[in-house]
């Protein structure tokens, strides 16, 4: 009977952060259930009748611009200002232009092949950076005994301690 | 009201309260033609100024000539779009426009602007190219600003900046000293701002002169002398009652002088 008197803790405490860990998953579903419950009846919601899916493909614009395309506000003509006028090239090319910009950026000024040649080289030279001083003469040794491994054991001795001779 | 085909009444003069009827677009048969045919997706379709979308499809709230355009003729109306082409003087702000206003009040952080709208419009200090809080525009009571609308709620003052969206002036800010400002309705205006007006190119053959249009009806002119500044002037404010035929004689007239 004590045991049982025990294990009945309060809800408000089995909500509290540290009690979450030890809560098997049923009284936790139950403990969110009813959270939710308290949440969505003290939410307020507008009684009305939901919009229909129909009308969604309708966008509301009450601007002029984009319905017939107007130009900028600002003219010059016959170099008055010489400021507007190229701001007038500007602003009223933008849409025109952005198409055009577009299709020259897809070119590609380097071809996929060189583009691989080039990274080829470089994964080798920058890889070099980031590795420790010890690590690159490692690298280093490793790809020259591959070259001449049949050839000349590596000349570079390891750098000992000479003795002085006396 | 009257319930209408839009289709058919392009062009047409519509009154406020005709509802338009969309064409319908079954979903099933819009289904059966994906699946068979692999079309791309459709559009969204705009509803611009003196429409509103409603249950039936659109409903006008501005009496004018409906207009409507193909889709693919600009980036922003894939499906096309529909607008009622309105005859109208007072201005109602809408975000995004740019517009002249006249400084009438400095308070404090904001300046006040007369925009020919139902309020003024506010324009922070701060909404100018270069500025910062020790390095102050130097805007005076009075002077004229280019500017467009950053905020514009039938509910909410309207809040102007004269910055872009990365922090460039592009031509807004303060206009110049001298010049002449009048109004005309907002009908002409967008006739003058459509791309290829022919008002515009004729004009721009005169003499060299400088122009600024607001979507509120405002514009500012300023050539090298006040007698050819207030000759565009009287043409500007002509066009608006003259036919293609009569402007023509009279500008020959002028380039004959």
């Amino acid at each position: 009977m004590a045991g049982e008197v025990k294990t009945k803790l309060s809800k408000n405490l089995l909500r509290m952060k540290f009690m979450q860990r030890g809560l098997d998953s049923q009284t936790k579903k139950q403990l969110e259930e009813e959270e939710k419950k308290i949440i969505s009846e003290e939410h307020w919601y507008l009684d009305l009748p939901d919009l229909k899916e129909k009308e969604s493909f309708i966008i509301e614009e009450r601007s002029f611009m984009p319905c017939e395309d107007l130009l900028y506000g600002r003219m010059s003509f016959k170099g008055f200002n010489p400021e507007i006028e190229k701001l007038m090239v500007q602003m009223n090319s933008k849409c025109k232009e952005e198409e055009i910009e577009e299709d020259d950026k897809m070119e590609a000024d380097v071809s996929d092949e060189e583009m691989a040649r080039r990274y080829e080289t470089l994964v080798g030279t920058i890889g070099k950076k980031f590795l420790r001083k010890r690590d690159q003469r490692v690298l280093r040794d490793e790809v020259e005994e591959d070259v001449n491994s049949n050839t000349i054991p590596s000349k570079k001795a390891k750098k000992k301690f000479l003795k002085p001779q006396d | 009201m009257a319930a209408l085909v839009a289709e058919e009444c392009v062009g047409q003069v519509v009154l406020p309260g005709d509802v338009l009827l969309l064409p319908a677009h079954p979903d099933e048969d819009a289904e059966r033609l994906r699946l068979s045919t692999g079309a791309a997706p459709r559009g969204r379709l705009l509803c611009g100024p003196g429409l509103r979308r409603c249950e039936a499809g659109l409903l006008v709230t501005k009496c004018g000539l409906l207009r409507h355009r193909q889709a693919g003729g600009g980036a922003a109306a894939a499906g096309g779009a529909y607008w009622v082409d309105s005859q109208q003087k007072r201005y109602v702000p809408v975000k995004g426009d740019h517009v002249i206003g006249i400084v009438t009040a400095k308070a404090g952080d904001l300046f006040k602007l007369d925009v020919g709208g139902s309020e003024q419009a506010s324009l922070s200090y701060l909404a100018f190219e270069g500025a910062t809080k020790r390095n102050r525009p130097n805007v005076q009571v009075g002077d004229l600003i280019y500017g467009q609308f950053l905020v514009a709620n039938k509910d909410m003052e309207p809040e102007m900046v004269c910055i872009d969206s990365s922090g460039r002036s592009s031509g807004m800010g303060i206009i110049g000293q001298d010049g002449f400002l009048f109004k005309v309705s907002l009908g002409l205006i967008r006739k003058l701002l459509a791309p290829k007006c022919e008002i515009i190119q004729e004009l721009s053959q005169l003499y060299p002169f400088e122009l600024v249009l607001g979507m509120n009806g405002r514009i500012w002119v300023k050539a090298k002398t006040v007698q050819q500044t207030l000759i565009i002037v009287n043409i500007l404010e002509a066009c608006e009652y003259m036919t293609a035929e009569q402007r023509k004689q009279a500008l020959a007239k002028l380039s004959g002088n």
